[in-house]
């Protein structure tokens, strides 16, 4: 090379400027999304202080459903729960009976004996039998589908949702709820896990004029009336009905997950090959 | 394989056209199509500054992504039905029931994205080291209506799913055209077809991303090539390759593209293939940045998402939308973000070109203005409130400072020697 060796050190530095600003790049790229999703979590987790969250399902918000859809058994009674108690209100109207029979590893003899609902070919949509005008009419409001509520919401939504009912007989089912407040949906769960009491504690927040206001903040949960299972079983319920409708949100994301280990591992072996080929011809460049 | 000579240097290449063989099919194509001539020209006879380092990797990775999104995008559309009612449906459909259709769909979606990344880390690339400078003002403009094409394709594919923030998305998007004096709304109502963002606007929007905006962007890309090979490519050092040229003709720092960089460009294919991958087989709605939650819901015009944010590489003008109170000049100021790359060959009057030699100032710049960038980007995915609108009215301030005194500060900017040859470090 004929460059001076000033050049060469100034070159040098400003490789190093030009490999720190992407460093920099990347980590800040990384920071912003972690930031994005820590503020996110942040608002979701807002109401939950340390104090409430020892009491008695104060800390709800934080509740994580922690479920793992490659978990066939949990899936599997997930199914048996959602055809027992949602099926008659709620629809998967893009999965058909027998897709979840093959993925759920159900034989044809027992999804037809236990699951599809009479009249009911093993290819058609899992729909519910509730005729959406008679919904209207009994709840104000269709009762959504829910093949893709898991995608849109989230597995802890719906976990957390399933988990808050309380008696209020302010409601006209006689039922609220504190995901989502003033539900429509009666906690047709109840025979299961009994019926809860929310009891809500009077705080007094300063408003932006200075004034003082009453807010009704939850406080905990009082079981007034015990249902079938105790309270691990019905967590367990619920969990393995949230299971199952991770697997319907996206029936292939265990078939994805498995492919993309060995494309992975491909790739490794590839850009490797790639760069011997790459230093190999550089060999020549001086 | 290359051909080492006595001094170690790659061997030169016969200069200008190869001669055509005789004989047999291959001549006979020649004769009629310049084959050979086009590859002794702009392939093994097309010299590449060797000094590249990986920031280069970005200009074929970005052609990667168009092909692939070129052949995600045929395949969903062989199942894919536009239309109000049949749109959600159909890609639940793909998602589901099509052989691999979750696979394609998910390439396709991780490819926007992937798309806008490449296409970022190569305009940056430019900003770096003087890549738009003179002689190559005509390739950045060209490089920015690529972007330009590049940004309508995501927004009306964005459309397609016709989920709910793909409705409410539009709605915002082709809102903004009524904030032009006059032909505003009468204009917004000539881009929707409808008096409401409705199944006319989904079938047009269909037509430009399929048709229209890919062969828009194909003929703006084949362009920015041809551009290119008439110039050469820039390098780290921002110095002319060609002043130095070799007994033989060729530039003494200059290497065959290929094989060189065609080796060198597919170990980034690799780890970007790599990247990719992790992204589409493993986490394919990337916490809801790639793909987000509002979309697995149908267009509804009756519930509005809580925060309307558009895909995560348009918040930074998007933050600079709602940083002003007034939107009609928050759309102007939008426009004027994303136009002032176009002017940036001629707001740079340093008399070096790379960032190597560049001094404090432009440095300094530089480092305000990526960090504005990316503040803003992340700002358009937060609500509108308090300290967010504070923030981003700062960073907007900066962003624009960026350009406005560009002529200042690269004049004033102590600048360092730049070398006679390129700088590299053999391996």
């Amino acid at each position: 090379m004929r460059t001076d060796p000033g050049s060469r050190a100034r070159a040098r530095a400003g490789d190093a400027v030009a490999r720190l600003s992407c460093c920099s790049l990347l980590v800040a790229a990384l920071m912003t999304l972690t930031l994005a999703h820590g503020t996110a979590r942040a608002a979701e987790e807002e109401a939950a202080t340390a104090t409430e969250a020892a009491r008695f399902g104060a800390d709800w918000r934080s509740w994580h459903a922690n479920t793992e859809v490659t978990d066939l058994p949990s899936v599997q009674r997930g199914a048996r729960n959602f055809t027992s108690y949602c099926l008659g209100c709620h629809g998967l109207k893009y999965e058909r009976w027998s897709r979840l029979g093959d993925d759920l590893s159900i034989p044809p003899e027992l999804l037809q004996q236990d699951l599809l609902p009479p009249g009911d070919k093993p290819t058609d949509y899992i729909l519910t039998t509730m005729p959406p005008k008679d919904a209207e009419s009994w709840f104000g409001k269709t009762p959504p589908d829910l093949t893709l509520m898991m995608r849109a919401r989230g597995r802890n939504y719906v976990y957390q949702f399933l988990k808050t009912f309380y008696v209020d007989p302010g409601r006209q089912t006689g039922i609220n709820n504190l995901r989502l407040p003033a539900t429509a949906m009666p906690h047709v769960l109840s025979e299961l896990e009994g019926l809860k009491r929310a009891v809500f504690r009077d705080v007094m927040t300063k408003g932006e004029g200075g004034q003082f206001t009453h807010e009704q903040v939850f406080d905990h949960f009082d079981i007034i009336a015990p249902g079938r299972l105790s309270e691990s079983e019905y967590d367990g319920f619920v969990r393995d009905t949230v299971n199952f409708l991770d697997y319907v949100s996206e029936p292939s994301q265990a078939a994805r997950r498995a492919l993309g280990v060995w494309v992975v591992l491909f790739l490794l072996v590839f850009t490797w090959l790639a760069w011997l080929v790459k230093r190999e011809y550089w060999k020549d460049v001086h | 394989m290359a051909v080492k000579t006595a001094t170690g240097a790659p061997a030169p290449l016969p200069a200008g056209t190869a001669a055509p063989a005789k004989k047999g099919f291959w001549a006979w194509l020649n004769r009629r199509m310049p084959i050979e001539e086009f590859v002794a020209t702009q392939v093994t006879g097309y010299y590449s500054p060797k000094n590249f380092n990986i920031w280069y990797f970005f200009g074929s990775l970005a052609g990667l992504v168009l092909v692939l999104q070129l052949l995600s995008g045929i395949y969903l559309t062989m199942f894919y039905k536009v239309g109000e009612v049949s749109s959600f449906d159909s890609v639940e459909y793909i998602m589901r029931e099509v052989d691999y259709g979750w696979l394609i769909r998910y390439l396709h979606s991780t490819g926007a994205s992937a798309f806008f990344i490449v296409v970022y880390l190569h305009m940056y690339r430019a900003l770096l080291y003087g890549s738009y400078r003179a002689p190559r003002e005509l390739l950045w403009l060209l490089g920015m209506f690529v972007y330009l094409a590049l940004m309508a394709e995501a927004f009306m594919g964005y459309v397609l799913p016709w989920g709910n923030m793909s409705f409410w998305g539009a709605q915002v998007i082709v809102n903004l055209f009524g904030t032009i004096p006059g032909i505003g709304p009468g204009l917004v109502e000539w881009i929707r077809g409808d008096y409401g963002i409705a199944d006319a606007t989904l079938n047009r929007f269909f037509a430009m991303h399929v048709a229209l905006l890919p062969l828009a962007l194909l003929l703006l890309v084949a362009l920015h090539l041809v551009a290119l090979r008439q110039t050469g490519s820039n390098n780290p050092d921002g110095i002319e390759i060609k002043e130095k040229l070799g007994p033989d003709g060729h530039p003494l720092d200059g290497v065959p593209f290929h094989p060189y960089y065609t080796v060198k460009d597919v170990v980034g294919v690799g780890v970007f293939a790599l990247l990719f991958a992790i992204v589409v087989f493993f986490v394919p709605t990337l916490g809801g940045l790639f793909l987000e939650s509002p979309n697995f819901e149908p267009a509804n015009p009756l519930s509005t998402p809580e925060h309307i944010a558009p895909a995560w590489y348009f918040t930074p003008y998007y933050a600079i939308l709602r940083a002003v109170p007034n939107q009609r000049m928050g759309a102007l100021l939008m426009l004027l973000a994303v136009s002032a790359f176009f002017f940036l060959p001629w707001l740079d009057r340093s008399p070096v070109r790379s960032m190597r030699y560049k001094g404090w100032m432009s440095r300094t710049a530089l480092t305000l203005f990526t960090a504005s960038f990316l503040l803003l980007g992340y700002l358009g995915l937060q609500p509108a409130e308090g300290l967010y609108v504070a923030l981003a009215r700062i960073a907007t301030v900066i962003y624009f400072l960026f350009f406005l005194l560009m002529p200042f500060y690269t004049r004033l900017d102590p600048v360092k020697p730049v070398p006679e040859r390129v700088t590299y470090h053999a391996h």
